[in-house]
C-alpha cells in the first residue's frame, strides 16, 4: 500500500508541474463540453423563440398583380421586400431565404375563377430556410382556403363540402424533448472530458517514463510492477476525475446562466444530476485510465502512444454517434454496455427523466466488471520484459 | 557476492548471452570488459531481474534471483544502462521517490541522502529540478538515487558513458570508496584503460562469452602481453568495438 501511495504522490506531484498536461487536463478537456452545451442551448432557445411570430421579409415579384393577395399575407405578418431581377441567384446566395413571384395573369386567372399559380423559389438544401418556406406556404394556403371558401358561400354551398377531412395536431413533443436529439452529443462530451484529462499523464507515465529512460532504473527497485501500475493508474484516474468534476460544474453553470425556464423547460443541471452523472461515469474513469495505459504501453514512443490514444478518443463517439443516427428505442441491456450505458442514461437524465436505482446500479456494476478486467489485462502486459527496455 | 552460473539469453536466433559464469566478490571491484555487443548489458539485466535467462541461475548474496527477485533487489544499487530522471522533479527529489520504494522511514533517507549527496559533491545541484543537468550531474543524481538504501552490491553499466575527464575521475575514486567500504562492485565497460585502472578482477566478455576471468596482472602473463590493451586485443581476436 505504502509504495503505491510513494508512486501514487510522485505521479501527481510531478504532473501538477506540467502546465501542458494541466491545461488540457483541467481546462480544454472538460470545458469543451459546456461550451459547446452552451452553443446549442443558444441555437435551441434561438429556434423555440423565432417560432413566435417574427415578421417573414419576403422579397415579393409581381406583388402589383395580386394587392388582395399581398394585403392578406402582410396581415400573417409578411413583409413584402421589393422585386429582385434574379431569384434563383438571390436563393442560391443565400440573400433571402424564399422569393415569391405573383405572375401578371393572376388577376385574369382570378376573375375567370380558374386556378392561379403563385411560385416559391427557395433552396431546400439550406437548412434554415425551411421555416420560412413552411410559414410562407402555411400563410397561402390558408388563403386559398379562405378565399375557395367564400367562394363556395357564395354560390349557395357549404365550405365543408371541400374539407371531408380534418387533421388536427396534437404534438406531445415538449421544448425539451424536442432538444433531446440535440443532447444526445454531449453525454459524450463527459467521456471526452475524463479521456482527455488523463490523457497526458497515460502517455506520460508509461511511453514517457520508456522513453525518457526512467522506467527501467524503476523497475529496479525491490516493488512487484503491478504496484507501479495501480499507483500510475491512480494518479490518472485522479486527473481524469477532476477533469470530470470540473465539467461537471461546467455544466451546472451554463445551466443557470441559460434561461431555459423561458421555453418551459426544466433543464435541472443541479446537484442531483452532477451526482448522478458522476456516479455512473465513476467505473468510466478507471476502465479509460486502464485502456490508455495498456494502449501506451504498446507504443514504442511518446509520439506513437499519442496517436494511438487520438483514434482510440474515437471509440467512445461510436455509440453517441449511432444513437443520434440510428432510431433506436432505448433498451434496459443498453445499460450493462460501457459507454453505451453512460450514453443513454445521460442522455435519460437531460431529458429530464431519472434513472432508476437498477439501471444505475446495472451501469455502474458492468462498468466495474469491465474496468477490473482491463487493468488485468494491463497488469499483464506490465509484467512483460520488453517494457522497460527503451533502447 | 554476485554470482552468476551459465546464463543463457536468447532474442530470436541472436544469442546475447550465450553460457556466461563469474563470481563478483566483496571488497573487490570487477569489471566487465568487451566490445560493443558483446551481452554486456544483457547480462546485467538478467542480474537485476528486469530480464529472465533462458537458463542459468544468479545469486546475490546466496539468493536465487528466480526464486526471489525482490530480495535480489534489494541487495542491489543498480546504474543502468539507462539513466533517466525525473525532469520535474529536483535531485533530492528523485533520490526521495526511490528511497521510499526502498521502504525506507524518513529520518534515513535524511541522513543516508546527505551522505550521498556530500559524497558526490553534488551539494549545489540538490534542490535544482533534474531538466537541463548536465550528463554529469545526470550520472550523479542516478548513482545516488540507487545506492540511497545502503546496497551491498552495487551494479554500474558504462558508468562513465559521456562523462568529462573530472567527472570520470571524480566517478572513479566514488567506486574505490565503495570498494574500500567492502561492498562489492560490478561495472562494464568498453574501455580498457578504465578497467585497467579500477579493476580487481577482469572478466572479458566477446560474441556472449566469457573469454577470461583474471586478475589484470594474470592476464598480462597469460597473454604474453605487457601492454594490457594488447592483452585484450589478443583476448577477444579482434579490437573492433573497443575503445583505449
Amino acid at each position: 500500500m505504502n509504495t503505491m501511495l510513494t508512486v501514487f504522490l510522485k505521479e501527481v506531484r510531478e504532473n501538477l508541474r506540467d502546465r501542458r498536461t494541466l491545461g488540457s487536463a483541467l481546462l480544454f478537456g472538460p470545458l469543451i463540453g459546456p461550451f459547446i452545451f452552451a452553443l446549442m442551448m443558444n441555437t435551441v432557445i434561438t429556434r423555440e423563440l423565432n417560432k413566435a411570430d417574427q415578421p417573414l421579409r419576403i422579397p415579393v415579384i409581381g406583388a402589383q398583380y395580386a394587392p388582395n393577395l399581398v394585403d392578406a399575407l402582410k396581415q400573417e405578418g409578411l413583409v413584402p421586400l421589393p422585386a429582385v431581377a434574379n431569384p434563383q441567384a438571390v436563393v442560391r446566395d443565400q440573400d433571402a431565404d424564399v422569393v415569391l413571384r405573383i405572375p401578371s395573369d393572376f388577376g385574369k386567372a382570378w376573375r375567370n375563377g380558374e386556378t392561379s399559380q403563385v411560385e416559391m423559389i427557395y433552396d431546400s438544401s439550406q437548412r434554415e430556410t425551411g421555416g420560412s418556406i413552411d410559414r410562407l406556404r402555411g400563410m397561402l394556403e390558408s388563403y386559398g382556403r379562405h378565399e375557395g371558401a367564400m367562394r363556395l358561400v357564395a354560390r349557395g354551398l357549404s365550405p365543408t363540402m371541400m374539407a371531408p377531412v380534418s387533421v388536427a395536431d396534437r404534438d406531445q413533443s415538449t421544448p425539451q424533448s424536442r432538444a433531446g436529439q440535440m443532447f444526445s452529443i454531449l453525454p459524450y462530451f463527459f467521456v471526452l472530458a475524463v479521456f482527455i484529462g488523463g490523457m497526458y499523464l497515460a502517455i506520460d507515465l508509461t511511453a514517457g517514463e520508456r522513453e525518457r529512460q526512467s522506467l527501467e532504473p524503476l523497475f529496479a527497485n525491490p516493488v512487484p510492477r503491478w504496484k507501479f501500475l495501480l499507483g500510475k493508474l491512480g494518479a490518472i484516474c485522479v486527473f481524469s476525475l477532476a477533469s470530470l468534476l470540473i465539467s461537471i460544474i461546467g455544466y451546472g453553470l451554463c445551466g443557470k446562466a441559460i434561461p431555459t425556464e423561458k421555453l418551459g423547460m426544466a433543464m435541472n443541471l443541479g446537484l442531483p444530476f452532477a451526482m448522478q452523472v458522476l456516479l455512473i461515469m465513476l467505473p468510466l474513469v478507471i476502465l479509460i485510465a486502464a485502456l490508455q495505459t495498456l494502449v501506451a504501453a504498446f507504443a514504442k514512443s511518446y509520439r506513437e502512444a499519442q496517436s494511438y490514444l487520438s483514434m482510440l478518443m474515437m471509440v467512445p463517439a461510436i455509440p453517441t454517434f449511432l444513437l443520434s443516427v440510428l432510431p433506436v428505442k432505448v433498451a434496459s441491456w443498453m445499460f450493462m454496455v460501457p459507454l453505451l450505458g453512460q450514453q443513454v442514461g445521460i442522455t435519460q437524465l437531460l431529458r429530464g427523466e431519472p434513472l432508476s436505482a437498477m439501471q444505475v446500479s446495472v451501469c455502474v456494476a458492468s462498468g466495474l466488471v469491465v474496468a477490473v478486467l482491463a487493468t488485468v489485462a494491463t497488469a499483464a502486459v506490465y509484467r512483460s520484459e520488453r517494457l522497460a527496455i527503451s533502447a | 557476492m554476485i554470482e552468476v552460473k551459465d546464463l543463457y539469453k536468447h532474442f530470436g536466433d541472436v544469442k546475447a548471452v550465450d553460457g556466461v559464469s563469474f563470481v563478483a566478490r566483496d571488497g573487490e571491484i570487477t569489471g566487465l570488459l568487451g566490445p560493443n555487443g558483446a551481452g554486456k548489458t544483457t547480462t546485467l539485466r538478467m542480474l537485476y531481474t528486469l530480464m529472465n535467462p533462458d537458463r542459468g541461475q544468479v545469486l546475490v548474496d546466496g539468493i536465487d534471483a528466480a526464486r526471489d527477485a525482490q530480495a535480489v533487489r534489494r541487495q542491489l544499487g543498480v546504474l543502468p544502462d539507462a539513466r533517466g530522471l525525473y525532469k520535474r522533479l529536483s535531485a533530492r527529489e528523485n533520490i526521495d521517490y526511490f528511497a521510499r520504494l526502498q521502504g525506507m522511514d524518513d529520518a534515513l533517507i535524511n541522513t543516508r541522502r546527505e551522505q550521498l549527496i556530500k559524497a558526490l559533491e553534488m551539494e549545489d545541484i540538490a534542490d535544482r529540478r533534474a531538466e537541463g543537468f548536465s550528463q554529469g550531474q545526470r550520472v550523479k543524481t542516478a548513482i545516488a538515487r540507487a545506492l540511497v538504501h545502503d546496497p551491498k552490491n552495487v551494479i554500474l553499466d558504462e558508468p562513465t558513458n559521456g562523462l568529462d575527464v573530472m567527472a570520470t575521475r571524480g566517478l572513479r575514486q566514488f567506486m574505490r570508496r565503495l570498494k574500500d567500504e567492502g561492498r562489492c562492485v560490478l561495472f562494464s565497460s568498453h574501455i580498457m584503460q578504465e578497467v585497467a585502472a579500477l579493476c580487481d578482477r577482469i572478466i572479458v566478455i566477446a560474441h556472449g562469452r566469457v573469454v577470461a576471468d583474471e586478475t589484470p596482472d594474470a592476464l598480462r602473463a597469460q597473454t604474453g602481453q605487457v601492454n594490457l590493451e594488447d592483452a585484450f586485443v589478443k583476448i577477444i581476436g579482434s579490437d573492433e568495438g573497443l575503445a583505449a
